[in-house]
């Protein structure tokens, strides 16, 4: 059966659990994207795999990915926090990296710093093992009609 | 050490496993940029509902090729890590149609490397994304 957008973003508005909406993107579904409530925020995880390493010397994950991943713990925590069972379409993101990211499980989380009828500002940031070691940061517009 | 194409196109088809594992394809390389493709999959899909593809995966190529392109300008040793990536979506990507992108290194000073390009699929001068990065370089 193939899952559909739309009946997630409604299970989340209705019941605040993020992870229909998770299993009906098939981008999420391969990084294997898990999103939890704890206490006021949504956090998404990020599984470690040996494919996400970008950097095998080090060995670090690639920029890319945890660019993808702030992309969609900052979409993930919008949808959870809109009145409205709509699809945001993203507009930009700014990453900006910190350390690299370990060979590790990863973690992000967004903060809606503005919500307003057509656009949304989203801010997000993921950490590894150590939250106060951010490994990236991002600022994302969104597109809410 | 001079650049070495087929090398480099070799080392991003084997030895880096996410390029490896999403199909990242080096199509070319020099000085003036380098250009790449991602063969669509339904697994890099991000609205089910359009088949449109999530901006992740745009992100993964338009980051790979903007760091990769200033490789052939240092002429040596020399390692590059991304400060910051700025991506503009300017229009949905096709339905299953796969993604190319065009990267360049347009200034390059002793430490850091300024990257533009764009990401299209049918045609480079209607693109889908925009992308603006800047980079740390270690020579050694």
């Amino acid at each position: 059966m193939k899952l559909k957008l739309s009946d997630g973003i409604n299970a989340a508005r209705k019941s605040g659990e993020l992870q229909p909406f998770i299993q009906a993107v098939p981008y999420f579904r391969w990084l294997n994207l898990r999103a939890e409530r704890l206490g006021d925020e949504l956090i998404t995880t990020m599984p470690y795999q040996d494919m996400l390493i970008g950097n095998p010397v080090l060995p670090a994950l690639h920029g890319g990915v945890t660019g993808a991943l702030l992309e969609s713990a900052a979409m993930i925590s919008l949808i959870g926090a809109m009145e409205e069972p709509i699809l945001p379409r993203i507009i930009n993101i700014t990453v900006e990296y910190l350390r690299p990211g370990r060979a590790e499980d990863s973690f992000a989380t967004g903060i809606v710093t503005k919500q307003g009828r057509r656009v949304a500002n989203v801010r997000a940031m993921a950490w590894q093992g150590d939250r106060a070691k951010l490994i990236a940061t991002a600022s994302a517009h969104f597109m809410m009609t | 050490m001079e650049f070495d194409f087929e090398n480099m196109a070799t080392l991003m088809r084997s030895g880096i496993p996410h390029m490896a594992e999403v199909g990242l394809e080096l199509l070319s390389m020099d000085e003036g940029g380098a250009v790449g493709k991602i063969p669509h999959r339904e697994e890099f899909v991000g609205d089910p509902e359009t088949g449109v593809v999530h901006g992740g995966i745009v992100t993964v190529l338009l980051d790979s090729l903007s760091g990769m392109c200033i490789i052939p300008l240092l002429g040596g040793m020399a390692t590059t890590a991304t400060l910051d990536l700025r991506i503009d979506y300017l229009k949905p990507a096709a339905p299953r149609e796969d993604l190319f992108a065009k990267v360049h290194c347009y200034k390059l000073t002793r430490n850091i490397a300024f990257t533009r390009g764009v990401a299209y699929q049918s045609d480079i001068d209607d693109p889908i994304a925009h992308a603006a990065g800047s980079f740390m370089v270690t020579r050694s």
